[in-house]
């Protein structure tokens, strides 16, 4: 052997007896000192004496951009904070961007890169359930982790996920049951765009309504996702005269959809309507003053009045802008990174298992949607708010729910 | 007696709404057409141009409001001209710098027009960012015509429809009635003898790109009351387009009003009695069927080569 | 043994490019690459097929096919509902309301399988629909437009607005596609684990194999008479048609061949990537198949797999470090290969880089460059 191996073999030996000895004596030390890597760390994850790098997957570029650039912005902001206070566990958040370009394979190619070549303690990101499922088994293979911000339909529930995002249920029986007794209302006309979410949630809500809250359903359609004319649909709602359009149309058919809804008379004088898809940053694109008073149903509001919102709003409009709007998605993905944060601390470790395990009954006092709690299968015990359209494009908490637990595989709604 | 006058209002409500559609398809498609005629080019980045007018407009609107509210009312008229002369220009760089060297060979056209609109969404998107923006419409526009109970037409389809008329007819008036138009048909019928007796063949192809470019540019200044606008907000109508121009068969506007008013229909009523999706998939499956017997379109003075 | 040599090998020069790109493949790629990245070169190459398959169609036949992705997404799909039925066994899936059947058409309420999806439970009857399929589909529309003698462009864009349907009936019939999700999480194939490393390392042979095998057909079918009838068709269709020959069948082969050769690819993606969505059956994804021939050098097929490493390995790599500039640069290479270099890579080479090497290798240019002479 050289004299060069030798000099190092007797150097690695000093090194790992200081950090034994280092590891041996912090215990008794404050927390803000730094775990010795070797314990924090036992599966090879890209984690160093003073950072950890975690992965960002979200669509940069493509139709998804819209949307999805809300949740960077947000998770960027809690891992800037998280890094001020001192980082985790003495280690500094250093990310990984990679773009989805709203292109399902291409997530699954980065979830890969992120968690194989790069080895990343963990990813935020997603935004559809089709990114969300093309990742899934890359996640679930490496055993790495996702924290997935946006409200879904729920029916999955997986070890490799934390869904920080609503379920069907949570989003949709709090506000159904609200306008049933508040607005009187008994029938009901579902608009959806057609791909898996508004289809589940539209069984489910078509199982509470004809079940529970004994109405009935006079007409359920679905529209090809970035489908522009919605003439005949609003001619046959005209038609139908439901008390209540229950709407969860996405992406561009949005804007379309309630452009149009308004230049055929509809306002929210004359009709109910209640949506699960449209939140601040699609009121940016519909404009305030043609979805007037119409109703959505979100865990979420910008405008929602507690201590921990007003902090987050001003961090995030002093960050990026002030004309800048917080969506419910945004909120959600800003709470993933706090999330794991709680988790590595309670686990004293970044390994995925131990990080999982420790996971059930986190809460989160400091969120900007008041309070949140991890439920043993991986969602949020949340609070479900109903809010009306405001002409600026906010909107006016009407209803606030209890905490409602998250059911992602409800009984009787399959 | 009270059905048959809501069935009255629901059947004109459901006509207009076809029209309505119809003035869509046959905005965008006019301005391919007027290509696809003259050139034999399919312009892949049509959609692009139609971004071009929408974005334009919001500009507009967006100065209006910061510099000169007292013209909120009336700007909307400015945007049209604007988003015309806007896209007209870009069209007109586009050909000198790149379709009239492809001249011969339209396969590659439909190429590199279709990397000329990768860009042009990645520069929306650099530009205006990556979020879906509106512009604010004028009062005039919003809301509906209430002709009698229960029956809303909606004001902004109104437009579009006075819009489309104007439009089509001034095309017709400059092809059949101008001396620019004469050149246009000329070349369009038999470009040799054209070059032979003067027509510079070039400058006229030029033109027509610009002006089919233009058209788009308005038909997207025309969408921002329908919808809103983002980067890849013209890939949402391509598909259509040209179905629409093939269908028509090339060289002949008529063929192409005609294909856009089938095309419409159909798909307004077949939607009315089922559902969205299934409506556009037996709409686009029909109009392949004629095409597969009837290659050439609906209205082909001589078979496309 | 000169039919080989001269049919399936191409000649001289022929082999010595295929022994190039086999030597790359077989031997540089697996000696040098992780399995990750290794297993990215995979998915290229299954992509490959279809710019194969376009060199024959449409650099020889003059046939622009922008609806590739169709038959690459149908043979994908055919092979993805094998897989998905077999992962979905009535064990794994007992968390479900009705078990034994794949997961979406769960979330769908549907209860049992649809009748299209029974020839799936075979594997030999899978292997025949993944070509089968889209043949057929291939042979229909082929028939229908080219015996009619439908113009090019036309041609391309009914080509699109097939693909735009096929996209959307995928997408809207979600109990029995997946919708837009695709299918996803496929997990063996008759008990043999696709995901691991091993497995991924013997799809990758396979996958190359597969694409040699579909070069060297195409090398039969250009040097035969068909090839130079196909050649003459592209540049002067009347011609030929006067000469006696019945131009609509050789394109409606020439067609079906691409259309088959494309769905081997869509088959060997899905058993690489483990899964199928309808992205890659709509128009966008079709016209990128077309730039990988056309960077290649359309009328190369050795030049069709160089075109599709680089294009790939250039979005995944620019995508990473560049995010907002890739458009500009995918963009850009559409409009500068097909301005510029209309016969691609394979073009440049054929002018520029024989001559250079020639000079590169001194004494023995002679022997290259008549080599190099021959063929193509």
């Amino acid at each position: 052997m050289s004299d060069h191996s030798i000099k190092s073999a007797g150097r690695r030996k000093v090194l790992a007896g200081l950090a034994a000895a280092t590891a041996i004596a912090l215990p008794g030390m404050s927390f803000a000192a730094a775990p010795a890597t070797a314990a924090i760390n036992t599966t090879k994850l890209a984690i160093t004496d003073t950072e950890v790098t975690v992965g960002q997957l979200h669509s940069a570029t493509g139709t998804m951009a819209i949307s999805e650039t809300g949740s960077i912005q947000a998770e960027r902001l809690a891992i800037e904070q998280i890094n001020a206070m001192g980082g985790i566990l003495g280690r500094k958040i250093k990310i990984i961007q990679e773009d989805g370009a709203s292109d399902w394979p291409t997530f699954a190619e980065k979830a890969k890169k992120l968690l194989v070549s790069d080895r990343v303690a963990t990813i935020f990101g997603c935004w559809t359930s089709a990114s969300r499922k093309a990742v899934l088994p890359v996640v679930e293979k490496e055993n790495g982790l996702l924290y997935y911000p946006t409200f879904y339909e729920g029916l999955e529930q997986s070890k490799n996920v934390i869904y920080t995002g609503q379920e069907a249920t949570q989003q949709i029986l709090a506000g159904l049951d609200w306008i049933v007794k508040e607005k009187k209302a008994k029938t009901f006309f579902l608009v959806g765009s057609d791909y898996i979410w508004p289809r589940t949630s539209n069984k489910i809500a078509r199982k509470h309504i004809e079940n529970v809250v004994k109405g009935e359903v006079v007409g359920e359609e679905y529209y090809p996702l970035g489908n522009t004319q919605f003439g005949s649909l609003i001619n046959k709602i005209k038609l139908k005269k439901p008390d209540v359009i229950f709407v969860d149309i996405v992406g561009g058919s949005t804007v379309a959809f309630f452009k149009q809804l308004k230049a055929a008379g509809v306002t929210g004088k004359t009709q109910k309507v209640l949506t699960l898809s449209v939140t601040e940053d699609e009121m940016l694109g519909i404009g305030g003053e043609n979805a007037e008073g119409f109703f959505s149903s979100m865990k979420y509001f910008q405008s929602l009045d507690n201590a921990n919102n007003k902090k987050f709003v001003e961090a995030f409009k002093a960050k990026y802008g002030a004309n800048s709007v917080i969506g419910d998605v945004t909120q959600a993905a800003y709470l993933g990174p706090w999330l794991w944060k709680a988790a590595v601390e309670k686990a004293g470790s970044f390994d995925v298992d131990k990080v999982v395990a420790a996971s059930p009954g986190i809460e989160l006092k400091t969120a900007p949607e008041s309070y949140v709690k991890l439920h043993e299968n991986h969602h949020l015990w949340s609070k479900t708010r109903i809010g009306e359209v405001q002409k600026n494009g906010q909107f006016k908490i009407v209803f606030e729910s209890g905490l409602i637990e998250p059911n992602p595989f409800p009984k009787g709604y399959q | 007696m009270d059905w048959l006058s809501e069935f009255g209002g629901i059947l004109m409500m459901q006509g207009f709404n076809g029209l309505s559609v119809f003035c869509v398809l046959l905005l965008m498609a006019l301005g391919l057409a007027i290509i696809f005629g003259q050139m034999g080019v399919i312009n892949m980045a049509h959609g692009e141009f139609l971004t071009i007018g929408a974005y334009s407009t919001y500009m507009l609107s967006k100065l209006t409001t910061e510099y000169a509210p007292a013209l909120q009312p009336y700007y909307f008229f400015g945007a049209i001209v604007v988003a015309f002369v806007v896209a007209y220009g870009i069209g007109y760089l586009v050909e000198r710098l790149m379709i009239s060297h492809l001249y011969k060979r339209p396969l590659d056209t439909l190429l590199a027009t279709w990397g000329l609109s990768l860009i042009m969404q990645q520069s929306f998107r650099s530009i205006f960012g990556a979020k879906e923006v509106s512009a604010t419409l004028p009062d005039w526009l919003m809301g509906s015509f209430q002709p009698a109970e229960g029956v809303d037409i909606p004001l902004n389809g109104l437009f579009m429809m006075a819009l489309t008329i104007v439009l089509t007819g001034a095309i017709f008036i400059l092809l059949y009635r101008s001396r620019w138009g004469l050149q246009v048909r000329a070349t369009m019928q038999n470009r040799l003898m054209s070059g032979a007796v003067g027509i510079n063949t070039r400058k006229v192809d030029r033109t027509t790109f610009a002006l089919g470019c233009g058209v788009a540019g308005v038909a997207g200044a025309a969408f921002t009351t329908i919808g809103s606008t983002g980067p890849t907000s013209g890939s949402l109508y391509i598909v259509d387009t040209f179905l629409t121009v093939v269908f028509g068969g090339a060289q002949s506007l008529i063929g192409t009003i005609v294909s856009a008013f089938t095309i419409a229909q159909a798909q307004s009523t077949l939607e009315f009695f089922l559902t969205g999706s299934m409506a556009k998939v037996l709409t686009l499956s029909i109009v392949i069927l004629i095409l597969l017997m009837r290659p050439q379109g609906l209205f082909a003075t001589k078979l496309r080569k | 043994m000169n039919f080989i040599f001269e049919k399936l090998l191409g000649g001289k020069q022929g082999t010595i490019g295929l022994l190039v790109l086999c030597f790359l493949l077989l031997v540089v790629f697996p000696l040098t690459l992780d399995p990750f990245r290794l297993n990215m070169i995979g998915k290229y190459l299954s992509y490959a097929f279809v710019a194969v398959g376009l060199v024959l169609c449409w650099g020889y036949g003059g046939i622009l096919s922008l609806g590739q992705g169709v038959f690459f997404g149908l043979g994908g799909y055919c092979m993805a509902m094998f897989l998905k039925l077999e992962a979905s066994d009535p064990i794994s899936t007992k968390i479900q309301t009705t078990p034994g059947i794949p997961d979406f058409m769960d979330w769908n309420q549907i209860t049992e399988l649809p009748n299209i999806w029974l020839p799936f439970q075979s594997l030999s009857l899978t292997f025949l629909l993944v070509i089968a399929v889209p043949v057929v589909l291939a042979f229909i529309v082929g028939v229908a437009m080219f015996k009619r003698r439908v113009g090019d462009v036309y041609f391309s864009i009914v080509t699109q607005a097939i693909a735009a349907i096929l996209a959307i009936l995928i997408i809207g019939r979600q109990g029995w596609t997946g919708g837009v999700n695709g299918i996803t999480d496929l997990k063996t194939m008759l008990g043999w684990d696709i995901r691991t490393d091993s497995a991924r390392l013997i799809l990758y042979f396979a996958g190359v194999g597969l694409l040699v095998a579909s070069i060297m057909f195409g090398r039969f079918v250009l040097t035969s008479k068909l090839g130079r009838l196909l050649v003459a068709m592209r540049d002067k269709e009347e011609r030929v048609r006067f000469s006696g020959y019945d131009v609509a069948n050789f394109k409606v082969f020439v067609f079906c061949a691409a259309a088959g050769i494309s769905a081997i690819g869509g088959a060997m993606f899905t058993l690489q990537v483990g899964f199928m969505s309808p992205s890659f059956v709509g128009i966008v994804p079709s016209i990128e198949m077309v730039i990988y021939a056309a960077v290649g050098g359309r009328m190369s097929l050795l030049g069709a797999v160089y075109g599709t490493l680089l294009v790939n390995y250039g979005k995944t790599y620019f995508s990473e470090t560049v995010p907002e500039l890739w458009l500009f640069l995918m963009g850009g290479l559409f409009i500068v290969v097909v301005m510029y270099f209309p016969n691609g890579l394979a073009g440049l080479y054929e002018s520029h880089g024989k001559k250079w090497l020639a000079k590169l290798f001194g004494s023995k240019s002679k022997l290259t460059l008549s080599a190099m002479e021959a063929s193509k």
